[in-house]
C-alpha cells in the first residue's frame, strides 16, 4: 500500500469515479464475507436445533437445544467416543506441531550457521522434495509402518513431523533475515556449547516464526484425514476427521439425529476457530511472509 | 589461521543439526517412496486372507491402469479427468476473485478500511477441517437439508445437488474454492506489494485509469506470481481427496463422477492392499507432479532475478 498519495492527478471526475469504485469494492467485500461466514452461521444455528425442528423447516433464528445436542454428541457411544477423538486429535497435533517447529528451526539453523561439505547439495535436495505429495509414498509408508509394528499407533503420525520441508524453508527464510551471526559468535566467545547456543539464544529470537509455524502445523495435523485414516484402525484411536467421515457414512443408512451431527461438526472446528480469532493477525502476515518471493 | 581452524571444527555441528531431519526423512519418506516405486513392478496384493506375491511382473501394473474396464472406461483417465474438471471449476473463479480482492486491498486510491476484518474472515475457511466442511455441506445440501427447505418453499420441489453429476462436482469445487481463495489472495497481495509503488504513482500522475493500471501494469508484472499460484494450485488440485472422499463416503457418487486420482489410489489400500497397482498409480502421479513442479521452479527462479530489470522494459 502506497504511503504517499498523489493528489495532483485528481480531478472532480476521477474522484467521483473513485467513490463509485469504493462503494462497489465494499459491496464485493461484503458479498465475499457473507459467502465465507454463511455456512458457519447455518452450522451454529442448526447446532442449537433439535432433530424434529431441523426436519420441520429452515430458519435463521437459534433455538434452545444447544445443550441437549452437546450432551448427546458428547455421550454418544455408538461409533466412537467424541471426547476421546478430541483428545486423540489434540495429542497428535500438539506433539507433531512441536516436533515440526523445533526440528525445522534446528535444520534451518544448521544449514544457515555452519559451513560443511555437501551443504548446498542438501539444501537443494530439500527444495526439490518440498513439492512431493505425501500421498505418493503412502504404499511404501504403510508397508514400513507394518514392518515397524506401528500400525494402529500414533507414532507414524507424530515422528515423520520432524522432517517438514516447507516449514524448514520458511524457517530458513526467517533466520536469514533475523539472526545475525555476531550473536552466535558472541556466544562462542563466552564459551557456550553450539547446541546450547541454539536452544538458549537462537530459539527465543525465532519466536515469531516458531509460533506461526506451530499454529500452522497444529492445524494441518488437526485437519489431516488421509494418513490417520490409513494407519488408525480401532475406533478408540480415531481422530476427529475419521470420526466425521464415519458420521457421514452413517447418514446414508439411517437418518440419525441431525442436531447431533451439526453439534459434532461445530465441536470439531471450534477449537481452531477460537485460536484463530486470537492469532489471526500473525497468521495472515505469516502466509504473506512464507509466500515464495518471486 | 585460527579462523580457518575454527570453521573446520564447527562443521561437524552442521551435520549434528541437520541429522534428525534427514534421518527421519530418509526412513519415513524416502524409503517408502522408493519402495512404492519398486513394488509398482510387482504383483503384490491380498486376495481374501492370502497375500499374493511379491512377484516381478514388469510393466503389467502400468498396462492395467490404462486398460479399459468392463464398461469400456479407462479408470485412470476417468479419475484424472474428474480431478481436473473439479479443479478447473474451483480454481478459475478462485483466481478471478483473488485477483480482484488483492487489487482492492492494495489499491492506494480506494484505501479500503476494515482490511484486518475482511482478511481475517476470508482466510478462516482455509483452517477449517476439510472433513468438517464436507460433512457440513453434505447436510446443508441434502434433500431434507436447510438449503432444499428454502428451495422447496420457493419452487415446490427440491433440487438434488449431490445426486447429479455436474451439481455434485460443482459443490466439491465450490468447497475447494471457499477454502483456498483467502490463501491465494494473500499470495497475490504479497506479489502486488512487491511491485515498485512509484510505477503506480507515475501512472496516476499521467492520468491512467484504474483499468489501464490493472491491465497495463499490475497484471503483466504479477504474471510470474500468477503462474506460480496457478501451478501450485494445480499440484494441490491433483491431490484432491478429503472433500470428495467424505462427501460421497468414498464412492465418488453419482456414478464415480466425483472420484479423484487420490481416491482411486486410496481404494487400493482397502481390503485388497494392492501395493503393486498403488505403486504404479503413485509413480504416474509423481511424474505429473514433477513436471508441474519443474515449471514452478522455472517461473520462480528466473523471473525473480530478472524482475527488477524487466519491470522497466515491460512497464
Amino acid at each position: 500500500m502506497a504511503t504517499t498519495y498523489v493528489s495532483t492527478g485528481e480531478t472532480k471526475g476521477t474522484r467521483a469515479k473513485t467513490n463509485i469504485a469504493r462503494v462497489l469494492s465494499y459491496i464485493f467485500l461484503g458479498f465475499v464475507t457473507l459467502l465465507s461466514l454463511f455456512p458457519f452461521y447455518l452450522l451454529i444455528i442448526n447446532s442449537t436445533r433439535s432433530h424434529s425442528e431441523l426436519q420441520a423447516g429452515f430458519t435463521l433464528i437459534p433455538s434452545t437445544s444447544f445443550f441437549y445436542n452437546l450432551k448427546t454428541a458428547w455421550n454418544d457411544r455408538t461409533m466412537f467416543v467424541f471426547p476421546m477423538a478430541l483428545l486423540n486429535s489434540f495429542i497428535i497435533a500438539a506433539l507433531a506441531s512441536i516436533l515440526t517447529s523445533y526440528f525445522s528451526a534446528m535444520t534451518a539453523y544448521g544449514i544457515h550457521v555452519y559451513d560443511f561439505k555437501g551443504k548446498n547439495m542438501l539444501f537443494k535436495f530439500i527444495l526439490v522434495i518440498m513439492m512431493i505429495p505425501t500421498q505418493i509414498s503412502a504404499a511404501g509408508f504403510l508397508q514400513l509402518v507394518g514392518v515397524f509394528g506401528m500400525r494402529d499407533t500414533y507414532w507414524p503420525l507424530i515422528i515423520p513431523a520432524i522432517a517438514a520441508p516447507s516449514v524448514f524453508f520458511y524457517m530458513k527464510q526467517y533466520i536469514e533475515g533475523s539472526l545475525p551471526m555476531e550473536v552466535i559468535e558472541a556466544a562462542r566467545v563466552d564459551g557456550s556449547n553450539e547446541f546450547k547456543t541454539f536452544n538458549i539464544i537462537a530459539l527465543p529470537m525465532l519466536r515469531p516464526a516458531l509460533s506461526v509455524q506451530l499454529i500452522f502445523a497444529f492445524v494441518a495435523s488437526w485437519n489431516n484425514y488421509f494418513t490417520p485414516a490409513l494407519v488408525l484402525d480401532s475406533s478408540s484411536k480415531w481422530t476427529l476427521p475419521i470420526a466425521l467421515a464415519a458420521v457421514r457414512s452413517r447418514i446414508n443408512s439411517e437418518a440419525g439425529n441431525m442436531g447431533e451431527v451439526y453439534m459434532l461438526i461445530f465441536l470439531s472446528i471450534i477449537p481452531v476457530v477460537i485460536v484463530y480469532i486470537f492469532v489471526s493477525k500473525n497468521i495472515v502476515e505469516g502466509v504473506a511472509l512464507g509466500a515464495v518471493k518471486g | 589461521m585460527t579462523k580457518k581452524h575454527k570453521s573446520i571444527s564447527y562443521a561437524k555441528w552442521g551435520y549434528f543439526f541437520i541429522a534428525p531431519f534427514f534421518i527421519v526423512y530418509i526412513v519415513f519418506q524416502l524409503i517408502p517412496l522408493l519402495s512404492t516405486f519398486y513394488y509398482s513392478f510387482f504383483d503384490y496384493y491380498r486376495s481374501g486372507l492370502k497375500v499374493i506375491g511379491p512377484e516381478f511382473v514388469g510393466f503389467k501394473n502400468y498396462a492395467t491402469l490404462f486398460t479399459p474396464d468392463s464398461n469400456g472406461q479407462i479408470g485412470f483417465l476417468t479419475y484424472f479427468g474428474n480431478t481436473m474438471i473439479m479443479w478447473i471449476i474451483g480454481a478459475v473463479p478462485q483466481l478471478v476473485f483473488s485477483l480482484l480482492l488483492s487489487v482492492i486491498y492494495t489499491s492506494y486510491r480506494l484505501k479500503i478500511k476494515g482490511q484486518r476484518f475482511f482478511k481475517t474472515v476470508m482466510y478462516m475457511p482455509n483452517l477449517i477441517m476439510a472433513s468438517a466442511y464436507s460433512l457440513l455441506f453434505f447436510t446443508l445440501l441434502s434433500n431434507v437439508g436447510p438449503i432444499n427447505q428454502i428451495i422447496m418453499s420457493a419452487t415446490g420441489s427440491t433440487f438434488d445437488f449431490l445426486g447429479q453429476v455436474w451439481p455434485a462436482r460443482t459443490v466439491i469445487a465450490f468447497i475447494n474454492f471457499i477454502m483456498w481463495f483467502g490463501n491465494t489472495t494473500i499470495l497475490l497481495m504479497a506479489g502486488i506489494m512487491g511491485i515498485d509503488q512509484s510505477i503506480f504513482e507515475a501512472a496516476s500522475i499521467d492520468g491512467a485509469s484504474a483499468g489501464q493500471v490493472f491491465f497495463k501494469i499490475t497484471l503483466p508484472l504479477l504474471m510470474p506470481i500468477l503462474v506460480y499460484v496457478a501451478i501450485t494450485s494445480l499440484i494441490g488440485g491433483l491431490q484432491m481427496f478429503d472433500v470428495p472422499q467424505i462427501m460421497t463416503s468414498g464412492n465418488g457418487s453419482p456414478n464415480r463422477s466425483t472420484m479423484t486420482l487420490i481416491m482411486y489410489l486410496n481404494n487400493y489400500f482397502g481390503t485388497s492392499k494392492n501395493y503393486g497397482m498403488a505403486g504404479a498409480l503413485s509413480v504416474i502421479i509423481f511424474v505429473i507432479t514433477a513436471i508441474l513442479s519443474f515449471i514452478v521452479f522455472k517461473t520462480m527462479n528466473s523471473p525473480d532475478k530478472g524482475k527488477k530489470k524487466s519491470k522497466k522494459a515491460r512497464g
